[in-house]
């Protein structure tokens, strides 16, 4: 996709490709052919880190929310797939915009809100970027979160190391950051955000701490780039296509896109 | 001149709190956010008679907006309350992207706008709001002129789908709308039919303009009134059906020149009709401590400054 809109977001997306699926594919309530904007009675998810749209978008369409041929439409002239998702063109799965980092938090838990306001007991999901916890108003929601004891909320943070201008520790770290959610009131689980087995299983444990008081946060440590040789272990991806040779040499890495290209 | 009677000062942000009361009562999706301002927004009523509706956010604005829209999608129809400085610059990304751009129907209650906010000063007085608010798509700006028309327009706010920015102030002003108008948003309001001078007024400078138009009477002026409180979407075709008549346009607002109400007149009118305009607002310049009646004659957004403006565009003519 990204190769074919010669521009976008291809490291993060590889990096959380298991999270995303495992979620869609096994772990929300939800029906993708008839998806509800409200959420009522639906898990609802908010890509806070928009940029990796191309994954999201992948991962809605194979799950069924709408037809595969159109992600080849990706960041093209009057696309539904905008570059960073938004619901204004009238793609199922979207409910807001994201792109603009450190609010997707938020809206998740005024989603949250809703739903105890309503006495609904399905749950609001959320992932961000690790860069993107730089932003002030991931704190104010975390704070908010924490206070007031938002535990119908899980919360995941792709914890790749790496952002634009290079490793995060280096641009600013981000501390113990486990101790800070901590600190802010959350439960706190690490995952391995490239084995599949890992995921499912901590997923499955973060649900279980729901409706216990506390909104959880999954700290998941990824490999930007995952499944690609030339993309991983290197902050240069975050945002750049590559070219029909490497998009080539990308898919015949794993089994199932070989010859896809 | 029609004449138009005080029926006993109130501050609009009353009128705000009224109208939240009655929707706190009639419409169950309504529900209200404030980042540590309830006092100050009047919300006392709504938390007092609806706990679990009311949401308290602590001073973290930006995450106000942001659960804002996130309870605007799962169906409520979110009021979120505090200071117009804070509920507009403040959180404009949030507005431009969990709001405008996503068309989640949030409604951003903005009080104490303006330099009437008084002694509070510069860092608590904006008047770059109507500027920034209408420059984003997608959102309705709305500045009613009294206690009356700001209930009014809090209950029409709530039953439009969409973005609106309501904003209002502090200080106690004349309350001379009708209790029982119906508010609909985008329309004018002719307040007095003349035929030498369009005086278009927004806010709290419609009374000042009332004032104005009197005066202006006394002298042998006839002044064409018309209370705009909707600055987006504008009713173009109202402000051009009376410029076609008097040929002279002033715009009063508590607002800086730049970017206000006064400019989008101004772009109607360039574009259809270009006619002599004179504005009534703050030349680019941050407020200051004061009474709100010092301030508004300092800062000339006061009757004689309006009539001295209606003055100079005849002179234009």
């Amino acid at each position: 996709m990204v190769y074919g809109a010669n521009s976008g977001h291809p490291g993060g997306s590889l990096g959380c490709a298991d999270f995303l699926v495992a979620l869609y594919g096994n772990v929300l309530k939800h029906d993708p052919k008839s998806f509800k904007y409200d959420g009522a009675e639906q898990d609802m998810f908010y890509l806070s880190n928009g940029h990796i749209s191309p994954l999201w978008y992948s991962v809605l369409a194979r799950t069924g929310y709408f037809g595969v041929e159109e992600l080849a439409s990706f960041r093209k002239l009057g696309s539904r797939l905008q570059g960073h998702p938004t619901p204004d063109k009238g793609i199922p799965g979207v409910r807001v915009a994201s792109g603009s980092l450190g609010q997707g938090l938020s809206v998740a838990i005024g989603s949250a809100l809703a739903k105890k306001m309503n006495g609904d007991r399905t749950l609001v999901y959320t992932l961000h970027g690790d860069g993107e916890l730089q932003e002030g108003q991931i704190w104010e929601a975390a704070m908010f979160a924490g206070a007031k004891g938002i535990d119908n909320l899980i919360a995941t943070v792709d914890y790749n190391g790496k952002q634009i201008d290079g490793p995060v520790d280096k641009v600013l770290s981000l501390g113990d950051l486990a101790a800070k959610w901590k600190a802010f009131g959350w439960e706190v689980l690490t995952m391995n955000g490239n084995d599949m087995q890992d995921v499912l299983d901590v997923l499955g444990k973060a649900g279980l701490l729901t409706g216990k008081g506390k909104p959880v946060v999954i700290l998941m440590k990824t490999e930007m780039g995952f499944g690609v040789d030339f993309m991983m272990g290197t902050h240069a991806w975050h945002g750049k296509a590559p070219n029909a040779e490497q998009t080539e040499k990308a898919l015949a890495q794993l089994e199932e896109t070989l010859g896809d290209y | 001149m029609v004449k138009y009677e005080n029926t006993g000062s109130k501050d609009t942000r009353s009128g705000f709190g009224a109208a939240l009361d009655i929707l706190g009562d009639t419409n169950p999706n309504v529900v209200a956010l404030c980042a540590d301002l309830i006092g100050s927004l009047k919300m006392d009523n709504f938390v007092a008679k609806h706990p679990e509706r009311f949401i308290q956010t602590g001073i973290a604005e930006t995450n106000m907006v942001g659960m804002a829209a996130g309870l605007a999608v799962a169906g409520k129809v979110p009021f979120a309350g505090t200071f117009a400085a804070f509920a507009s610059g403040h959180v404009y990304n949030q507005l431009r992207q969990s709001v405008c751009y996503s068309k989640t129907n949030v409604k951003i209650a903005a009080s104490h706008a303006g330099i009437t906010l008084g002694e509070d000063g510069a860092t608590h007085q904006i008047m770059e709001d109507i500027g920034l608010m209408k420059m984003l798509p997608n959102m309705v700006v709305i500045n009613p002129c009294d206690y009356n028309q700001t209930k009014a327009a809090t209950l029409a706010a709530a039953e439009y789908v969409g973005p609106v920015y309501l904003r209002f102030g502090r200080p106690v002003v004349p309350n001379f709308t009708p209790a029982d108008q119906k508010f609909e948003i985008g329309k004018a309001v002719v307040l007095n039919e003349g035929a030498d001078v369009t005086l278009i007024a927004t806010g709290h400078l419609v009374w000042t303009s009332i004032q104005a138009a009197e005066q202006l009477e006394r002298e042998g002026i006839s002044v064409e009134l018309i209370n705009i409180h909707t600055i987006k979407p504008l009713d173009a075709e109202a402000i051009l059906a009376s410029a076609r008549k008097t040929r002279a346009v002033v715009v009063a607002e508590e607002h800086v020149m730049n970017g206000g109400l006064g400019d989008s007149v101004a772009q109607v009118l360039a574009q259809h009709l270009p006619t002599p305009m004179e504005y009534v607002a703050v030349n680019d310049k941050f407020g200051e401590s004061g009474t709100s009646d010092e301030l508004m004659a300092k800062f000339h957004l006061d009757t004689p400054d309006v009539v001295d403006a209606v003055k100079r565009v005849l002179n234009r003519k």
